[in-house]
This record gives C-alpha cells, structure tokens and sequence, in this order.
C-alpha cells in the first residue's frame, strides 16, 4: 500500500471524492485478495469488494485513524464477506478453478528453498479453498491478515470462544491436507 | 496423556498465543510423534503468513466497474439526502403556516368576542 494513503483518509474524510476513488485505486487489490481468501470465489469475492467500498464511503468520517486505514478495511470485508455468504444458498466454495492464481512467480533467490516454499504455497492454497467457508474465514483473517480474536468475532458475529475452535479446526485441516503422513501413520497402527 | 489431546495446545504452541503446561511440555520432549506435528504447525502457519505478502490482481475492468458504481451509489446519496432536505423544508413550511393559520383564528376570535362585548 502507498505512504499517502494516511493523507488519502484524511482528504476522503474531509469530502474530497477524488481523494476516495484514489484510495479505492490504491487499495482495492488488496481488499479483493482478501475477499477472495474469504469467498474462494471470483463473482462472490466481486460483490464482496463493492459492498466493502461502499460501507467504507458511508463510514469514512466514523473512521478515527487510530487503527491503520487496512485493517479498517479488512475488518469491513470479512463483515461483508459474512454477511454475503450467510445469504448464499448455494455454496460453491468446493469448486476449484484451474485458471485460480495459485502460485507466486517471483524470481527465486534460493532456486530449491524457492521451490519447496512454492510447492507447500500451492498446496496449501488448494487446502484453503477446500475447507468450509466458515473454517476458512477464520483461519485466513487470523493467521494470513493477523487480525485479533476479538475482532474476528465481532466481525464475523461469533463468540471469540467460538472463533478459536474453529481457528484450531482449521489449522488441523490445512495440518492433515498437507502433511497427511500422520494420518497414514494412525491407519498403518490400526 | 495421549497425543489427540494435544492437537490444540500444539497448534496454540505453534504460534506462541499460549504456552505448553509442565506435562504437556513433558509430554512432547519425549514424543517423537507430537514434536513432528508442532513442526508441522509451525511449516504451515509460516506458509500462511508468506501468503499476507501476495496480492492477486482483479480481472481487468473491475477497477473502473467498481469505481463508477461507487459514484453512482454516491449520486444516489446526494440525490436521497436533497430529497429529504426538500421533505423537511416543505414540512416545516406548512407547519409554520399551520401554526399561522391558527394564531389568526384566534386573534380574529378574540377580537369578536371583544366587540360583542362592547357592543
């Protein structure tokens, strides 16, 4: 994220509209990286993005830049990413897509370490999209954006007891999907 | 203590928000099993954090999509807030001439009420 977007808020919260579509601009593949994380689909992660930007717009001059402008916005997203996918009647989060990004294509400095860090990478994004949404949700805000309990639960309208079940449920899941020698250890005890 | 029970507390461990009791920390010191599996969390919430740094782009036309709808939401706004500027100004004038109205009716009254009176 840029150094002025602190000065972006400001002018935004001050009335300045173009100030808002620059922020938007500079702030709104972030925020759809995010929803997309939440969503594990484009079309839901789209919508989750524009509601986000317009919960934002309305409430910009509630914005008390005490926390950084990001972290109101991921806070706005994973809100509208619950809210969104309570609606949704049919979940489609088990579906993978082949054309997904999945793998990061910077240059490696290390070309081995770079390629096992890419293959867990890729593995565990498969992983990701392939737990239950609200297993997903959880584990992304607090382990990707590192988001506090306290805040996850109030954003997603849960205990924050409930919240770390189901982090830890998660985190199990992702364990077992990508290091699943345990799980063939516990069969071969049997 | 069997290693099931740990699964929480290791994944807990893994990223230092809670610390091993004594004979949990016991426990893993001598399991070979459980030492494996905090490794294991520790490898995957590495990778996750690794992923905080990843941005992924938003179909081309998305920016400008969300940027007039933005502005079309924002029109509304404005359009929304002068329609209820106008409600409240047409409001007030009429109660302003209600209550007019009424003063009238009773200044008028009084007065006849006073000439009858006299007369």
């Amino acid at each position: 994220m840029p150094q002025d977007v602190a000065e972006l808020v400001i002018a935004a919260r001050d009335g300045d509209r173009e100030a808002f579509d620059d922020l938007v601009r500079a702030t709104h593949a972030e925020t759809y990286t995010l929803a997309l994380r939440l969503t594990g689909n484009e079309e839901d992660a789209r919508d989750v993005v524009q509601e986000a930007y317009f919960r934002a717009f309305r409430g910009l001059k509630r914005f008390r830049g005490d926390a950084q402008f990001s972290t109101w916005m991921y806070r706005i997203t994973a809100n509208c990413a619950a809210t969104h996918m309570g609606k949704r009647t049919k979940h489609r989060h088990e579906e993978l897509h082949d054309s997904d990004p999945v793998v990061d294509e910077r240059p490696a400095v290390d070309p081995q370490l770079q390629a096992d860090a890419g293959a867990l990478r890729e593995r565990l994004t498969v992983a990701l999209e392939a737990l239950p949404d609200k297993l997903r949700q959880v584990v992304v805000l607090r382990d990707i954006y590192d988001l506090p309990h306290e805040a996850i639960a109030a954003e997603l309208g849960i205990s924050e007891t409930a919240a770390k079940v189901r982090l830890h449920r998660a985190r199990k899941k992702l364990r077992d999907d990508l290091f699943p020698r345990r799980e063939q250890e516990a069969a071969d005890a049997v | 203590m069997r290693c099931e029970d740990l699964t929480d507390d290791l994944s807990a461990a893994a990223d230092g928000s809670a610390l091993l009791g004594r004979h949990e920390r016991r426990h893993v010191e001598r399991c070979l099993r459980c030492q494996a599996e905090l490794v294991q969390y520790r490898k995957v919430l590495r990778a996750m954090r690794a992923l905080r740094t990843d941005v992924l782009e938003p179909a081309p036309g998305f920016l400008a999509e969300l940027l007039a709808n933005i502005e079309e939401s924002g029109e509304r706004r404005a359009i929304r807030s002068m329609i209820s500027g106008h409600r409240a100004a047409y409001l007030g004038g009429l109660a302003a001439a209600t209550a007019a109205g009424a003063a009238g009716a009773i200044v008028f009254a009084s007065r006849v009420r006073r000439l009858k009176t006299a007369s």
